[in-house]
């Protein structure tokens, strides 16, 4: 194989609100019966590369507990597998991890002891579907250092969604001219979407440098410093891309799927997109169950009325009940009468018969925290 | 779940490999009750309440059972269940020592043969057997839905010092004629047989599953070893009565279901729609596993109805569903009306149909403005004991086309195209078989 793969799922936002709380975006449910680095994940796998590395930091419990089998995306063979790493004590260094490259660095050992020629470096928070051997093509023809995969967003973009990505700028060869992390005035719609492509040994090179220099980010430190000296090309991805990085972000990548022609670019059309299987039952209908135009996973138990909304795993609906235009995670338990509208309920929450949740103003998050009791 | 009981996974100093208990899953026969259900598969391939297989069940048991040894034995068109069982992951059974073992006739130097019986089969596999010196061995069939805990019947059988124990439950005394019966004494040892008596003296009906200890197993099928079509029920079970080892019945109360003929593998599947189903697969406790490949969420349409029904992942619903269950991938189309039918994994049904009381097999292709099972019924023209009880048979990969009716008792296999059905229908009880049986 030609590239091995670097997964960063160590990030959080605060933009994602009480939902950040629990895990990491990485980790965050997708779609009814995914968490968004499968998507990531199975692109990897997709492209053939057969060792990854995923580095977390920021809660983990939840994304290890999603990862604590290799076999659902076809790692874990003799050659490669998939590897967790988390910040680790040892006798030169005591330090989280202080930057994307610093993570990166502190696993230094892993890109040394492999012989893939190229890394594909990606992020675990993003919702799209990609063969990296297109862009590692690419790469190699434009005879790149380091090639970043960039998306043009559409026009009518307002500048307060582009501002929370890095903005680049390219000549007419695709090479990357300007390169603004975050900008204050947005100049370019075209935004990096956190996936590259670098040779291996250029990587180490470029990150002993940095760590040398006491600097830690890798857009920062690299990208931004090295663009006018390293040949530095965007790829542009034309396929839907979406990146998870706020409550609006989430809700609306969710409610993406209702669309039938997301579902079918999803869900049916090559290369598929893999996750963790749980042994559930098929979701379950009751009398009194009313459902229009929404996603409902296995496990599910509906006795109520569910409109325009995701209802993930193991979601039990109340009699009488009425959910519209919300996202239900996995293992809640709604009681009798709810109504539920235009809200995310955290997962394995408990509410109460008879309860009221509606978003007033944009999107609600339900955190009820109430004990279950089970017969 | 329980965990492994130490007992039964040692390796001893001598590294000769030790299992107290093995199963074996008698997976080999037809089920020709089940029509074109079985024509291309082994019944314990079958589908079962939308996403699982029959012979889900008795693997699901045995892993929670905490047996890691399962000997599976095929013969009838065994490619479904090998590509199904593959390596034993979804039950946890790819072991380093043990796990699921598919198990086939094969050539012998002397005298090579199918597997005639039940018992036949497992005398060709001894030397399987042999290989985890086992105590006991668990014999099973792999056509029954039911849960239940080996490991509480080999207590049983530990306790009571038996040799060989039959699992049996309590039937109402009027159906007792129907099933093998068991007669025993208070404490449950076994003093006769009967094999659908007519008067029955007990309403215990053996369950077709047996714990052997492994030297009266052994003995006894090297004793019947020349016998044709060697038989658990007709030969080896009586032998060892007439030898004189101690058989005692364990009684099982739990759910447990034949799915023999069509009518019962409908029944059983319905019984799952109830509010609160007697077979309860909602439960943590007991989970029953199967290979799934399908993971995304089902679609429910802004037009669509869905009442009293279970349906399976990745399926899209645009038309009403009532009491029905639904497999893996399925798609109804707009307009369409599902009632009390079975429509099993990866099954496309157009637009406008009217499907009532019909079991669909997997990958059937169903035109639009389709009526199934509207017409009145009559009794089906070639196998009336098999095609009964007013349903409607697809086979798998059948096509059928739009506008067309499709008459109650009657069965559909093969790709068929609107010169097989003059005049646009095909009266109940007609059998349009292109392909297979």
């Amino acid at each position: 194989m030609r590239a091995l793969g670097i997964i960063l799922a160590g990030g959080n936002s605060k933009r994602m609100k009480e939902l950040s709380h629990k895990r990491a975006i990485s980790a965050m449910p997708i779609a009814g019966s995914y968490r968004s680095i499968d998507f990531t994940l199975s692109n990897m796998t997709n492209s053939h590369i057969q060792k990854v590395a995923v580095i977390t930091q920021y809660n983990s419990r939840s994304l290890h507990e999603h990862l604590n089998s290799s076999k659902w995306w076809d790692f874990g063979r003799k050659q490669g597998g998939l590897y967790t790493f988390t910040p680790t004590v040892t006798p030169e260094n005591s330090n989280w991890y202080r930057g994307t490259a610093d993570s990166i660095y502190q696993n230094i050992l892993f890109l040394k002891r492999s012989h893939e020629p190229y890394v594909v470096i990606a992020n675990g928070d993003c919702v799209y579907k990609m063969d990296y051997n297109k862009v590692l093509e690419y790469h190699i023809a434009k005879k790149a250092d380091i090639t970043v995969v960039v998306k043009d967003m559409p026009v009518d973009t307002a500048d307060s969604e582009i501002e929370r990505f890095g903005t680049v700028k390219m000549n007419e060869d695709y090479r990357i001219e300007e390169f603004e992390e975050k900008p204050m005035v947005v100049k370019s719609k075209t935004v990096s979407c956190g996936i590259y492509v670098i040779r291996r040994r250029q990587l180490i090179e470029l990150l002993e440098k940095c760590a040398e220099e006491g600097r830690y980010d890798f857009v920062q430190d690299i990208l931004i410093r090295y663009k006018d000296v390293k040949r530095i090309y965007g790829y542009k991805l034309g396929s839907y891309w979406r990146n998870i990085a706020s409550v609006e972000d989430y809700f609306g990548t969710n409610m993406d799927f209702l669309k039938p022609e997301i579902r079918n670019y999803f869900f049916k059309q090559y290369p598929e997109v893999y996750s963790k299987v749980d042994d559930l039952p098929p979701a379950k209908y009751n009398p009194g169950a009313h459902v229009k135009n929404s996603l409902i996973s296995s496990g599910c138990i509906v006795n109520g009325t569910v409109e325009d909304s995701i209802l993930f795993k193991q979601v039990f609906v109340g009699n009488n009940c009425y959910i519209k235009n919300s996202i239900i995670l996995n293992d809640v338990y709604l009681g009798d009468n709810t109504h539920i509208e235009n809200c995310i309920v955290e997962s394995r929450d408990t509410i109460r018969a008879n309860s009221y949740h509606v978003g007033e103003n944009g999107i609600k998050i339900v955190v009820e925290k109430n004990e279950r009791y089970v017969l | 779940m329980r965990k492994l009981p130490i007992e039964l996974c040692i390796i001893r100093g001598d590294k000769m490999i030790k299992k107290e208990m093995i199963a074996m899953l008698l997976a080999g026969g037809q089920g020709s009750r089940l029509g074109v259900l079985t024509s291309k598969m082994a019944k314990p391939a079958v589908s079962f309440g939308g996403k699982y297989r029959i012979i889900d069940f008795p693997l699901s048991n045995c892993i929670n059972s905490g047996i890691d040894t399962v000997g599976v034995l095929t013969q009838y068109q065994p490619l479904k269940l090998n590509t199904h069982i593959g390596i034993g992951i979804p039950w946890d059974l790819d072991r380093n020592i043990g796990g699921v073992t598919v198990l086939p006739p094969y050539e012998k130097s002397g005298n090579s043969e199918w597997y005639t019986g039940t018992a036949n089969a497992i005398f060709q596999n001894l030397e399987y057997m042999e290989n985890y010196n086992p105590d006991y061995v668990l014999i099973l069939s792999g056509d029954h839905i039911y849960k239940m805990d080996y490991e509480v019947m080999l207590d049983f059988h530990k306790e009571s010092g038996a040799e060989v124990t039959i699992a049996s439950m309590p039937v109402p005394m009027e159906e007792a004629s129907r099933f093998g019966i068991v007669i025993a004494d208070e404490k449950k040892k076994i003093i006769d047989f009967e094999e659908k008596p007519e008067n029955p003296r007990s309403n215990l009906a053996s369950m077709g599953i047996y714990i052997f200890s492994w030297k009266t197993l052994k003995e006894a099928l090297l004793a019947m070893a020349d016998q044709p079509a060697l038989d658990f029920g007709k030969h080896v079970i009586p032998y060892c009565h007439a030898k004189g080892a101690p058989m005692y019945t364990y009684e099982f109360n739990g759910y447990w279901k034949d799915v023999g003929t069509l009518s019962s593998y409908w029944e059983a599947n319905m019984e799952l729609i109830d509010i609160v189903p007697e077979f309860n697969l909602y439960e943590e406790y007991w989970k029953i596993y199967t290979k799934s490949d399908i993971l995304p969420p089902q679609y429910i349409a802004s037009n669509s109805v869905v009442e009293r029904s279970i349906i399976g992942e990745g399926s899209e619903i645009y038309g009403q569903v009532f009491n029905s269950v639904i497999g893996c991938g399925v798609v109804i189309g707009e307009g369409t009306v599902v009632r009390n039918s079975i429509i099993m994994n990866q099954t496309q049904i157009g637009r406008n149909c009217i499907i009532e009381k019909a079991i669909v097999d997997e990958y059937v292709q169903i035109g639009d403005c389709v009526e199934l099972g509207t017409m009145e019924e009559k009794e089906n023209d070639t196998k009336p004991n098999i095609y009964n009880h007013g349903l409607v048979t697809i086979g798998e990969k059948s096509v059928v086309p739009s506008h067309v009716k499709i008459g109650k008792n009657s069965v559909v296999s093969g790709e068929t195209d609107s010169n097989d059905y003059p005049g646009g229908i095909l009266d109940s009880g007609k059998t349009l078989i292109k392909v297979g049986e």
